[in-house]
Parts: structure tokens; sequence; C-alpha cells
């Protein structure tokens, strides 16, 4: 097998996990630069090239005034370099030893699948639910179209011989306080909702949350899902490291990706995405993704030559995920019509997500053990399932919650710093 | 915590503030969006929270349309000096938002904190205050009492 799925498996079977940065800049050089530091960095890894937000929402009038004025963009403009410059940034860094992935955020992809393809890319990420609902307010029936389309357009590339590739981002939806059922279910929905649409090669999301045992649980749910719902398909499992406010010391930023990348291992996923030192702040450089990178590997070659892990302990997540998952497959026979369907009608129903046609009746807590929880469930199909209770109320609380990690990552952090002193 | 739900037509009678909390059009985070509507709502204010990835042409008839007191715009993905430039004038090229509160804040720049020259330049596109987020909420909460005090008086 060959492409970028190809890549991962052939990393799994040699046991090494994949790392990967989210990384993207507006200049072709730099970009350049940045993907052949990571092909550089000595770990197995696969490039990204990561777009700017005026991209993501399509202004692509933004773009050229960003150009014309000098302004500095938050990521590589893929629709709006010439092709020749996106071309001249892949040549040579490009190849089968370094595939290259393109990160975007968007509800209509259309004219970035077509500007990757035509530059000679073939993997990319998102998902119709989870590109349109928390980054958008583009309405979900038009998403689940575009999305149609884009996916349509990546799986043509196999009568040329290529593998397309797609990640689902439904691991991650709001980064923070959606309990882990609910993004197993959106990931998984997803790789069946492009491998209906001829890719069949994909990879399934899942990012880090508050809890190792209950992300562990999470993990295993995940696979045991892909397993049952995606025969004759290329698939892995994907971590990105925690997606929320980040902790904002060096050595708390590194302890809680250290700390992903082992979840990786234990959960027996095959690619993880980095955050670096600088997350909290600002754009990361190259050079701290690069940093990430090496952090990252060695935290996972160093937990699989530690002692077998304890066993996973069951909270119930497995059978709220394959509960939400079997609602909403049970919806429609087109999955994508299946989709809108379960987002008007609450069975997806995200935490305190603000798009226009979230149901918006759900929400969850950190509890005292560190797990997320459902507080209300709303119309989600887990009657019997889920317990709840405890619900925040205050901009108080709900700053705690969103920085449980960071404080527990900065707290751990500074204490090292004044044992050391 | 209702989100989304707009408040009546008519203005409960009382002495909060009316409220627009809104994302600029490039900006897909909404935890800084929710997060203000609590601290708003907390303080006694009524808020309008329109999320996300606002549009410049939908901001300005969501606040013709609602005539609010204040319009606080939230950005935390690196082009709130861009977005927020371009979107203020147009704001304030409207006769009846000319004294209405314009506020923004958060993480506007993708290097960090970039000192006092940009955020006058803000200032002088039309925000009455810039806030910027390694000042913390203290600045932003004082404006607004001083706000609400002022619109009680």
């Amino acid at each position: 097998m060959t492409g970028f799925g190809g890549f991962v498996a052939a990393a799994a079977r040699a046991g090494e996990l994949v790392v990967q940065p989210r990384m993207g800049f507006g200049d072709p050089a730099r970009m350049r630069a940045g993907l052949a530091a990571t092909r550089d960095a000595g770990v197995r890894a696969v490039g990204t090239i990561t777009l700017d937000s005026f991209t993501r929402v399509g202004e692509h009038d933004s773009v050229r005034a960003a150009f014309a004025d000098g302004k500095q963009l938050n990521g590589y403009p893929i629709v709006d370099h010439p092709l020749a410059v996106t071309r001249s940034v892949l040549d040579g860094v490009l190849g089968p030893d370094f595939p290259v992935q393109v990160r975007h955020g968007s509800p209509r992809p259309q004219r970035i699948v077509a500007a990757l393809i035509a530059a000679g890319l073939d993997a990319t990420e998102g998902g119709p639910i989870s590109y349109c609902l928390p980054y958008s307010r583009v309405p979900v029936e038009e998403s689940v179209r575009a999305w149609t389309e884009s996916t349509r357009m990546l799986a043509e590339l196999r009568s040329l011989g290529r593998r397309p590739h797609l990640e689902t981002f439904g691991g991650c939806m709001m980064a923070q306080l959606c309990p882990p059922a609910l993004l197993v279910a959106i990931s998984l929905l997803e790789a069946v909702f492009f491998r209906r649409l001829g890719v069949d090669s994909v990879s399934l999301s899942y990012a880090q949350q508050t809890h190792p045992g209950q992300d562990a649980e999470a993990l295993r749910a995940l696979r045991a899902l892909a397993a049952r719902f995606l025969p004759d398909t290329d698939w892995h499992v994907v971590v990105y490291t925690f997606m929320g406010s980040f902790p904002r010391t060096p050595g708390g930023a590194m302890a809680l990706l250290a700390d992903a990348a082992r979840l990786s291992v234990r959960g027996g996923a095959e690619r993880l995405i980095v955050k670096t030192v600088a997350e909290a702040h600002r754009i990361p450089t190259v050079e701290e993704n690069v940093d990430a990178l090496r952090v990252a590997a060695a935290a996972a070659a160093a937990q699989r030559s530690a002692p077998a892990p304890a066993a996973v302990e069951d909270t119930g997540v497995a059978a709220q995920a394959t509960a939400i998952v079997e609602a909403v497959l049970d919806l429609h026979a087109d999955l994508g019509a299946g989709l809108a369907r379960a987002v008007t009608t609450g069975l997806l129903d995200v935490p305190y997500c603000l798009h226009p046609d979230n149901a918006g009746q759900t929400r969850a807590t950190v509890d005292g053990s560190g797990r997320l929880q459902w507080t209300r469930t709303g119309a989600l199909p887990l009657r019997g399932l889920a317990e709840t209770g405890g619900e925040l109320t205050t901009a108080g609380q709900l700053l705690q919650a969103l920085s449980y990690l960071e404080r527990k990552f900065d707290d751990a952090a500074l204490e090292r710093e004044c044992v050391l002193t | 915590m209702e989100l989304m739900e707009p408040r009546s037509p008519e203005r409960p009678r009382g002495s909060g503030l009316d409220v627009l909390v809104s994302g600029l059009a490039s900006d897909a985070h909404t935890w800084n969006l929710v997060y203000l509507q609590l601290f708003l709502e907390e303080r006694g204010h009524r808020v309008r929270n329109l999320g996300a990835c606002v549009p410049d042409e939908m901001l300005v008839d969501e606040c013709l349309r609602h005539d609010p007191d204040l319009v606080v715009l939230g950005s935390v993905n690196g082009h709130g000096w861009q977005d927020g430039e371009r979107v203020v004038a147009a704001l304030r090229a409207r006769p009846e938002l000319a004294a209405t509160g314009i506020v923004i804040g958060g993480k506007l720049g993708i290097d960090g904190p970039r000192g006092d020259s940009q955020a006058d330049r803000l200032r002088a596109a039309g925000f009455d205050e810039v806030f910027e987020d390694h000042d913390g909420i203290a600045p932003f909460r004082s404006y607004v009492d001083r706000l609400a005090a002022r619109v009680r008086a």
C-alpha cells in the first residue's frame, strides 16, 4: 500500500508512532523550510501544511489584500498562491518517505481540495460535522453537500492509481468539554461517510481530554467501532495533543505533550499530532515544532519499552458511543442526509457549540476525578447510559473547567522547578 | 445558560446593558465568546451571542436591528488586527452606530503582544477600547461597569 495511509501502516508495523506538527506559514519559503525541518527532525514524521483562516472561510479577497500589504497570514493560503509556487514548496520535499497532509478547517473545502490535488497532494482532514459545527455558521446541510463533493474529488484519484487519505476531525470538535463518547461517535460517523463516498484510506481522530484513563477507554471504543463499521478499509487512529487551553510554562506544555504520546502508545494509536511550548502564547516557530516532534517521539519510544499498563476501566464510553452511532446510522440510508438530520434533531448535540444548527441542549463538566461527564444530555440517545448533574453555571466555573489541564500541568511544572532550585 | 437566545424585542426594564457579543469573520473560536456571555450575564447584562465567523455585513445588520448599548468583539486567531480594523470602519460608517460602545479583545496578532501602537491604531479606527489577552479580564470589567453606570445615569 502506498500514500499517507501506507506510510503510517509501515511505521506501525515497525513499532513506531508517527508524529506530525500543526504547522503553516503564509510565506512559501518559510513553509518549505518548515516541511524540510519536519522531514529532517530525525523522527518518523509526516509533514503538514496548515492553511490560514481567511482561506478556511473562503475570504480570498482578504488573502490577496494581505499579500498586497505584506501582512502576515496565520497559515499557508494554498488556493491563492499560484500552483507553481506550491509545487516549488513541495518539490524535493514531498515523497514516498515523507507524505504531506493539508489541514484547514473548512466546511466548504472544494477549492482547497482542488488546489491540493493540483499540487500533487492527496491527504487532508476534516468532515461535514466537525468542520461545520465548531468552526462556522454554514448550514450543516450545505457542509454535507460540500464534503460529499470534496470526498468524491479525492476518491477519483484512485482511478489514477493513487491512494487518497482523509482524516476525521470529529474526535476534536470544540476541543474541550465534550464527553469522549460523542467525540468517538462523530469521528466514526465521519470515517464511514468518507468510506461510503469512495475514500478507502481513512484515519479516525481523537483529541486528548482531561483524564488519561478515560482517554484510553475512548481510544478502545473508537478502535472497536472502526473494526465493526469500516470493513475493506485501510484505517488508523490519530491522537491530537490536547486542543484546549494549553499550559503556559514550557515544562507543563512538554509534560502534557509527553502524556499524549504515552496515551497514543497505550491506546494503540498509530499517529500523534503534537503541540509546542509556544501554544498558549502565539503561533509556534519551526524550531519549536521540531522540538515537540522529538519530545513526543522519545516519550512514545519510552512508553513502548515500559511494563504493560493497568487494564482500562469501563465507565460506559463504548456503550454511549455505540448508542449514538447506531441511532444516527439508522436515520437514513444516505449517511450525509442522516448526519444533517441528526444535528437538527439533537441526536448529535455538541455542548457549548454556538452554531445555529446545533440544538444546544447538552452540557458537560469536568468531575471531581478529572473525567468529562454529561450534566445535560438533551435529545442524545443516552437514556440509562449516562448520569448527569452538577452543571457549570458561572463564567468562573466555566473558566475553571476550561483551564483544568492548563492549571494541573503548570502547577506541576512550577513545583518541579521549586524542588530543583 | 441559554446560548444563542435572542432577547425580546422590547427592552426589559432594569439596569443592565444590552450587549451583542460576536466573533470576527475569519475567527472560528467560540470558547472566548461563551465565557464573555456568562461573564456579562452574571453582571446583570443581557447578551445576544452571534457565535463564530460572523461576516462584516451580518454584524452590521445585527447591530442595526438590535441597537445594543455595547458591542463586544472577541478574537483569538491572530487576525484580530486586520479583521477588527476593517469591521469597525463598517460599523462606524453607520450613523446609528456612531455612539455605540464598541470594543475588541483577545489575542489580536500572531506574534503575541505588540505594544500600544497596534491598539492605538484600532482605537483610531473606531474602537472605544482594545483589551489584550495578557492584561486579564479586569480592564474589561471596569470598562463595562463604567459604561453601565453611564447608561443608567
